[in-house]
């Protein structure tokens, strides 16, 4: 065994112990351990297989910038893939699975990959599957016929297919200050800004307050840090005015300091509690925001870095403290600044064996010294790691003289056994979330690392984010930054007089042919590959990143950054800060889709009903799904089919009457002493010249000269009018015309209330329309003369008010009759009363297709944003008389090319139906027919013509009419034989609705 | 973003809905002149820093606003009702 569990320390509980599995083999923690930790104290090191590579690959870091130890657990079916295991809590019943090996861990097939490395470099996938220029696996057919094995053998953890079980919750939060992170900075921050009354939210990622004082040897207030931690966070979270999350990740920093946290609230539970979420998702809104997130340790690249037993110096100390944990029996440190020694004086208080410390720098301090001395550790000043040997596991370290100065290696090999090696390459403020707000960092020559930028909002950076690496400066760092009026006075601190800077050392390169040099674990990236990329023209760090995909693995490249630029930089020539860096992204880490969605899952759309709608229900409706609202589609009998129904209902509308719901029709009041003169600027044709009582048919364009929308406009008094729109068009109708009044127009008085769900509207259309309500309408007559074509009377029903006018959509003698939206059931049952002698029929959507389809009438299928009122044969509606909008667009040249498509109608030949979105071609090929001409928009069985019949939009389309040509359907492999006929397929001089 | 709508006080984003570039003036309806009518149709300029926007209050009080917003850090300068500024106010 190489790593275990320490006689004593950590805080786990060790009187309690908890069962879990990975890779199916029983393993058992304490309360408080990582799978990490519980893994390391069971002597695992090997926790799972690298990207390309399968390269055997064990923890490296302690936290959220865990690049290597990704696990998958299991819950049932349901498997979370890519879990940071120095992160996942483990709990009793716990079920977890390493990920990208096969058929297991220890003997993986894939690792064969390691020997085709130069296969798998930088820019492979670009340079590969570009494919042959001829032949069949040309182009990006060679990607597709090679994907499947790559996918395979590269790769994290696999997704799930198992629907997430669990529940999620979402929380808007505001306060006046958050604080993110509660390590030193972080909670004296929080009492700065608390002691001023302000409302303080802080949120830490991890279980248990404290950051870095969790694994600290130094002493705060003359105790140990972690206890000084938790008292301080408890006397914080006991003041009324702080709300303290722990187990909540920050992970998103968005404009008008909003940001997003995600809080672990009952995941690493055994059991949760009904009801609980197993994560929350926070909206905050701050008023001020302190960054308070420390700093990440940095690796140093050399050669054999990735094997398991390299981890971080930090990583080490934290196993050790945090959790009891001896990551090997005898370490090694490398280190290329002074942090390391304080790690070797924790390790060695804790009781870690310390072999030797590595160190960069030909000289170190005084300080330096003693502490490798009182660790009865061999201290190597001026040389570098250039070497690992490891099966599974390290077994020793080759060490070399090095020249700081000049990056050159020299001397013999010497090999120290070892079974973990901490290592330190400096630290990085963990800038993150000030990255996302948008700043852009700043190079820190003293530290070898990007500090924080300027802010743009209301934040500040305190504590190791800022750059102070020390415990004493990062307390008065905090209580300044957290309120300028602060007068706490701070704790004592008792710690060795060390210095954080490091020796612009990132990467030791002996030799061409010595081991993989990585940068990046998590997708394989290794020191050759940035210079691969640098040689072959991509030099900008947006392109290195693309190029290798460093950094763009799930860790975002906490660990790889700095080094990566570092190594791009030393190749350029230039310095770090002239390659510049790239801006993080959210999320810092990884998000749940489940925690994102909340409770918003399934169908969250509004389902808008008609008055009628329960009636329809009740009377065989199949229903249909127009935008929002539910439309009776047939009324079917058993059976029937659905071309039988509406063939039965539009066959009953010719020969006698049937009604149909059209209740879901937009409609806006207008009034005002200008509502004439809006309505002329917004349609194409006249409404001031309409007489009150009266109602025209009228079109909109765009601004574009495009056609908008369709409908009637009711003239209802001399300053009243409503409008009618199409169903899909209400509300954008609704909002053009607002736009116009409020921001083009404000001179024309007028209000606008849209009252589409005020009124219920059934169409009576038949040759017995009129006896049908003759039958029913009390207080008016409805012939000819009181209603004649477009004419509206106000009437009653049964007693209730209604609105009929008299116009028609289907062709025939139609009506629509409006009543209050409350009386729509009660209307439409009376009107079936009434035509009860005379079969009525009520019909739905198909049906009112087919007739329009018929009549060549057209509607949002043909207005598809992209038709002229031209290509419509509609310009009988462009005024000559009057501006309106579109109009002056109408004369461009694309809207006369004469190769414009114009609506036309189709019949077809083999008496077959035409289908939906067929394409209009002459040839009679079904495989290969050559280029489209057209398309069709619509296509039913016509009962008034006996035939199949269709609408299309078609290249020179009136002059086609009489041709022969085939509507092909390559999708449904059908391909119609059709005559091109006018639109006007049915009764083209509208004696029927006019009579 | 939040935008302080002159009538219902601050609100978030979501409920306003995006109505273009605001600093257009529509020609005259009469014009016919093809490039000025192009130019109000479809060009639109994407200037760094200070913008008008046309911003529809459209889940509150539906009516249209012009904001001034910078659009490199988002930060909203002013909030006016389009009605006042088309009839000749200040934003
Ligand atoms: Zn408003």
């Amino acid at each position: 065994m190489t790593s275990s569990r320490l006689p004593r320390g950590g805080r786990v509980e060790r009187s309690k112990s908890v069962r879990f599995t990975f890779d199916g083999k029983a393993y058992s923690g304490h309360p408080g351990d990582t799978l990490a930790s519980a893994l390391l104290a069971s002597g695992i090191t090997l926790f799972g297989r690298s990207f390309k590579y399968h390269r055997p690959r064990g923890v490296f870091a302690a936290g959220s910038d865990e690049p290597n130890a990704l696990v998958t657990v299991l819950s049932g079916d349901v498997r979370e893939p890519n879990v940071r295991a120095t992160e996942l809590e483990i709990h009793d019943g716990l079920v977890t699975q390493s990920q990208n090996r096969f058929p297991s861990l220890d003997h993986d097939f894939m690792a064969i990959n390691q020997l085709a490395g130069p296969l798998f470099s930088a820019g492979f996938y670009y340079k590969t599957f570009m494919g042959p220029a001829i032949g069949p696996l040309r182009g990006t057919r060679f990607w597709m016929f090679c994907e499947k094995f790559i996918r395979r053998a590269a790769g994290l953890g696999k997704a799930g297919t198992a629907p997430d079980p669990d529940r999620y919750e979402r929380m808007n939060a505001w306060c006046d200050v958050l604080v993110v992170g509660s390590g030193p900075a972080g909670l004296i921050a929080a009492e700065a800004a608390a002691g001023t009354g302000a409302r303080v939210i802080i949120a830490e990622e991890r279980p248990l307050p404290g950051g870095s004082l969790l694994a600290s040897a130094e002493t705060i207030d003359g105790r140990d840090p972690s206890v000084w931690a938790r008292e301080k966070a408890a006397a914080l979270a006991a003041m009324p005015n702080v709300r303290f999350l722990t187990r909540t990740s920050v992970w998103g920093y968005y404009d008008g300091n909003v940001l997003t946290a995600i809080e672990h609230v009952s995941d690493f539970k055994p059991n949760r509690t009904k009801g609980q979420p197993r994560q929350r998702h926070w909206i905050i809104r701050t008023g001020k925001t302190i960054l308070a997130t420390g700093a990440f340790e940095r690796p140093m690249v050399f050669p054999g870095n990735d094997c398991p037993g390299v981890m971080l110096a930090d990583a080490v100390r934290r196993f050790a403290l945090e959790y009891g944990v001896a990551a090997g029996s005898n370490v090694t440190l490398f280190t290329n600044n002074d942090s390391a020694y304080e790690a070797a004086r924790a390790l060695s208080l804790a009781g870690v064996n310390i072999v030797a410390i590595v160190d960069v720098r030909a000289d170190v301090s005084g300080a330096c010294r003693d502490i490798a001395t009182a660790a009865n550790a061999e201290l190597l000043t001026g040389h570098a790691v250039t070497g690992t040997h490891a099966g599974k596991t390290l077994s020793s370290i080759t060490v070399q003289h090095f020249n700081a100065e000049t990056c050159r290696v020299s001397g013999a090999p010497r090999e120290i056994r070892t079974d973990c090696l901490g290592v330190s390459g400096g630290w990085s403020p963990a800038i993150h979330l000030a990255s996302q707000a948008g700043g852009k960092p700043e190079w820190d020559e003293d530290l070898q690392a990007f500090l924080p930028p300027e802010p743009n909002q209301n934040w500040v950076v305190t504590g190791a984010a800022a750059g102070y690496m020390d415990t004493i400066s990062v307390l008065s760092d905090a209580a300044t930054k957290g309120s300028a009026k602060s007068r706490l006075i701070l704790p004592p601190v008792e710690a060795p007089m060390l210095d954080a800077s490091p020796a612009p050392v990132f990467q030791i390169e002996p030799s061409a042919k010595s081991q993989k040099a990585f940068v990046d674990f998590q997708h394989d990236v290794t020191a050759d590959d940035v210079r691969l990329a640098y040689r072959e023209g991509f030099h900008s760090v947006e392109h290195l990143k693309r190029y290798t995909t460093l950094g763009m693995a799930t860790d975002q490249g906490k660990t790889s950054n700095v080094p990566g630029l570092a190594i791009m930089a030393d190749a350029r020539g230039i310095s770090i800060p002239e390659a510049g860096t790239t801006r993080f992204r959210p999320p810092f880490t990884p998000v749940s889709f489940g925690a994102l969605a909340g409770e918003r899952y399934g169908d969250l759309r509004p389902h808008r009903l008609t008055p009628m709608h329960d009636w329809h229900l009740a009377n065989g409706a199949k229903m249909y799904e127009a935008g929002l609202w539910h439309r009776p589609m047939i009324y079917g009998s058993h059976g029937e089919t659905v071309e039988q129904a509406y063939v039965r209902e539009a066959r009953a509308v010719r020969q006698s009457v049937g009604i149909v719901d059209v209740s879901t029709l937009g409609k806006i009041d207008i009034q005002g002493p200008d509502a004439a003169e809006l309505l002329d600027r917004v349609y194409t044709n006249m409404f001031s010249t309409l007489p009150v009582g009266k109602a025209r048919y009228g079109l909109m364009l765009r601004e574009d000269g495009l056609a908008f929308d369709d409908g009637t406009t009711w003239r209802l008094g001399e300053t009243q009018f409503l409008m009618t729109t199409t169903t899909a068009n209400a509300g954008p109708v609704m909002q053009h015309l607002e736009y116009y009044l409020d921001c083009i127009w404000p001179e024309l008085r007028v209000h606008l209330t849209s009252v589409t769900d005020v009124w219920a509207g059934t169409a009576v259309a038949g040759p017995k329309a009129r006896a049908l309500l003759e039958a029913c309408v009390t207080g008016t007559k409805v012939d000819n003369d009181t209603l004649p074509f477009m004419g509206i009377v106000h009437s009653k029903i049964e007693g209730v008010p209604v609105m009929v006018c008299r116009l028609s959509f289907s062709g025939e003698l139609a009506y629509e009759v409006y009543c209050g939206s409350g009386y729509g059931t009660r209307v439409w049952e009376a009107l079936l009363t009434a035509g009860k002698p005379f079969d009525v029929m009520p019909y739905g959507l198909e049906a009112l297709g087919t007739l329009r389809i018929e009549k060549g009438h057209v509607t949002g299928a043909e207005i598809d944003g992209r038709a002229s009122a031209h290509d419509l044969h509609l310009d009988w509606m462009l005024s000559k008389k009057k501006p309106f909008i579109g109009s002056a667009m109408l004369g461009r040249e694309g809207l006369k090319d004469e190769n414009r498509l114009s609506l036309v109608g189709l019949v077809s030949l083999d008496n077959q139906a035409i289908t939906g979105g067929s394409h209009i071609v002459t040839d009679a090929r079904p495989r290969e027919p050559a280029d489209s001409f057209g398309h069709v928009t619509a296509a039913c069985y016509s009962p008034a013509l006996g035939k199949y019949i269709a609408l299309a939009l078609v290249k020179h389309g009136t002059s086609m009419i009489g041709n022969r040509a085939f509507a092909t359907d390559l999708l449904r492999g059908r391909h119609c034989p059709v005559e091109i006929v006018s639109h006007h397929m049915y009764d083209p001089e509208g004696s029927r609705m006019h009579g | 973003m939040i935008i302080k709508c002159p009538y219902c006080g601050p609100r978030d984003v979501i409920e306003f809905t995006y109505q273009g570039d605001a600093t257009r003036k529509r020609p005259e309806p009469l014009s016919n002149d093809p490039d000025v009518w192009n130019a109000y149709v479809y060009d639109r300029s994407n200037p760094s820093g200070l913008h008008r926007e046309f911003w529809l209050h459209s889940g509150g009080c539906r009516q249209h606003l012009v904001v001034t917003r910078d659009m490199t850090t988002h930060a909203i300068s002013s909030v006016a009702f389009a009605r006042d500024i088309a009839s000749g106010g200040q934003a």
